[in-house]
């Protein structure tokens, strides 16, 4: 593996688990600036009100970017129908196949291949040139092999999850302490206990790091095989209502996705945290 | 068994087990006679017939184009967008909910309203839809990077009255630059992706519209062929990114190799 990535991920791994730092925070908070909840809902209002007065206004035609207000509104009567909520359960199924199929399989081979300096050199090559495939390449031979059914759609979630996860698993089996290792094996503790209570604790920082990861891109996926394929979720509905030229429910569509993407960004972090909270770098700082 | 013989057996596994795994798909796509997966020979054949270089001009050079502009539009946004909300709180207030926001939406779900929003299909489009997405990851790394300088440092060029711009030249951006590398790199492969996913969807010439016409037309060899065109496209990014990032940031590996840890 190449040595800048390493670094990276490392300090990715570090950035997380220390957090940073807050002098310059402190000094702030001392004179007496405005409260971070406060800039934070002004922020996100000033936004919206831009949206409603740049359409408005006129300054982007009503038809192209529907205002926030009209948007809103339409979302909010999307939410009444049943066929709404179908798209998004449907839309999560993907996801969430996709996710769970990627992390059943990228954890172990990422601990054999971890734990195996032969096996990782063995399929360095193979695996370096898979992992920048972008999945969506393979979006027209699903077409036409599986077609257009959930087993595209999750297939090309797992595919596009399972590589970050891989390698983040990879890294972290590499990065277990040695003198852990080395110490089990002279209590002679055998294989599979070790593997439970020495390897698996110590990467599951990284791997957690990497189910984030794949969590988004898993949710990317599931919803480009719905955009393309035509598969039934909240990627047909969006392609559905630009085809037509229904541009409010396009509007409508794409916000409600990226709420979804927001909820699985918080879920994914929230879950990482926890993952993490037992881990020493989270412990260091109570010393 | 000793040191060397155990590193010749690593290199040979290196070299052997991609050309094992080349065989078996020759072999058993020989044997399988499938439509859908034709023999990797007849994926080379009409690799080189379509890229070397009949249709390099007219679908390939497209395709780097977007590519270049998008990542290129991404990395100047990014770092500049990303210095000034570094080193402001206020900033980093203001901005980082609406960041957060970006980086969640998923990007095709962007793909119809670019579309709509730049009444285009063609270059201006894939472009701002390439660069709009590719800015997130250089953007998070600039800010955590120059979050992440120590304050002493920055203290000590304030009380020696260095100004502004010079501090920001000589030592935020230096200082920030191993960060903004790594998210440089991120960036660089979601151009590609985003490149894919924005011919794919419309588009009149490039590699993605390859994809698009030879599904339609259920041509399997074109087919094959983009999809390792793109493959081939994504790794000797990713290879070229790297050779550069060592060359331009070998003082900061020179650094760190020498810092006791």
């Amino acid at each position: 593996m190449d040595h800048t990535s390493d670094i990276a991920l490392r300090r990715d791994a570090a950035a997380t688990a220390a957090g940073p730092l807050e002098a310059p925070e402190e000094r702030d908070r001392r004179r007496g600036r405005l409260g971070p909840a406060v800039v934070f809902v002004l922020s996100i209002a000033s936004a919206l009100v831009v949206w409603e007065l740049v359409s408005r206004a006129g300054l982007i035609a009503e038809r192209d970017l529907p205002a926030m207000t009209t948007t809103v509104q339409k979302l909010w009567e999307l939410m009444q129908t049943h066929e709404f909520w179908v798209a998004l359960a449907q839309t999560v199924r993907g996801w969430a196949l996709g996710l769970g199929v990627a992390i059943l399989l990228a954890v172990p081979i990422g601990i054999v291949l971890g734990s195996n300096d032969l096996l990782a050199s063995a399929f360095r090559v193979p695996i370096e040139f898979l992992r920048p495939i972008p999945s969506a390449a393979l979006i027209p031979l699903l077409f036409l092999t599986l077609g257009t059914t959930l087993r595209s759609e999750v297939f090309l979630a797992a595919f596009g999850a399972f590589w970050p996860l891989l390698v983040q698993t990879m890294y972290g089996v590499r990065d277990v302490d040695p003198v852990a290792v080395d110490t089990a094996r002279a209590f002679h503790i055998p294989r599979l206990s070790r593997l439970y209570r020495i390897t698996l604790p110590g990467a599951v920082p990284y791997i957690a790091t990497g189910i984030r990861i794949a969590s988004t891109v898993a949710l990317i996926l599931a919803f480009t095989a719905e955009l393309f394929m035509g598969l039934p979720g909240l990627g047909a509905q969006v392609n559905y209502a630009q085809s037509y030229g229904l541009h409010e429910e396009l509007y409508a569509y794409a916000l409600a996705t990226g709420f979804l993407g927001l909820a699985i960004h918080l879920l994914s972090t929230g879950f990482e945290r926890r993952a993490l909270r037992w881990h020493p770098s989270q412990r260091l700082g109570k010393v | 068994m000793n040191g060397r013989a155990y590193r010749v057996t690593k290199i040979g596994a290196e070299i052997a087990v991609p050309l094992a795994i080349l065989l078996a798909w020759q072999l058993w796509t020989a044997h399988a006679q499938s439509q859908f997966f034709p023999r990797l020979s007849t994926i080379l054949v009409e690799f080189r017939d379509l890229w070397l270089f009949a249709q390099f001009g007219e679908h390939v050079v497209p395709s780097l184009e977007r590519v270049a502009l998008g990542f290129g539009i991404a990395v100047v946004a990014g770092i500049a967008l990303g210095i000034p909300i570094g080193l402001s709180r206020n900033l980093r207030l203001w901005a980082m909910p609406h960041i957060e926001w970006w980086r969640a939406v998923p990007p095709p779900a962007l793909l119809p309203i670019s579309i709509v929003l730049l009444h285009s299909i063609e270059n201006r489009q894939k472009i701002a839809f390439i660069a709009f997405f590719c800015v997130f990851p250089v953007l998070l790394n600039t800010i955590d990077g120059v979050r992440g300088i120590d304050p002493t440092l920055i203290e000590t060029a304030r009380a020696y009255g260095i100004p502004r711009r010079e501090r920001i030249w000589r030592l935020v951006l230096p200082a920030a630059s191993p960060q903004i590398a790594a998210g440089m790199r991120t960036s660089l492969s979601l151009a590609v992706i985003t490149m894919v996913l924005a011919e794919y969807f419309s588009s009149t010439n490039g590699v993605g519209y390859v994809l698009l016409i030879s599904k339609n037309t259920y041509q399997m060899a074109p087919m094959w062929a983009a999809i390792v065109l793109i493959g081939l496209l994504g790794y000797l990014a990713n290879v070229l990114f790297l050779i550069a990032e060592r060359r331009l940031l070998a003082w900061h590996r020179g650094w760190r190799a020498a810092e006791p840890l």
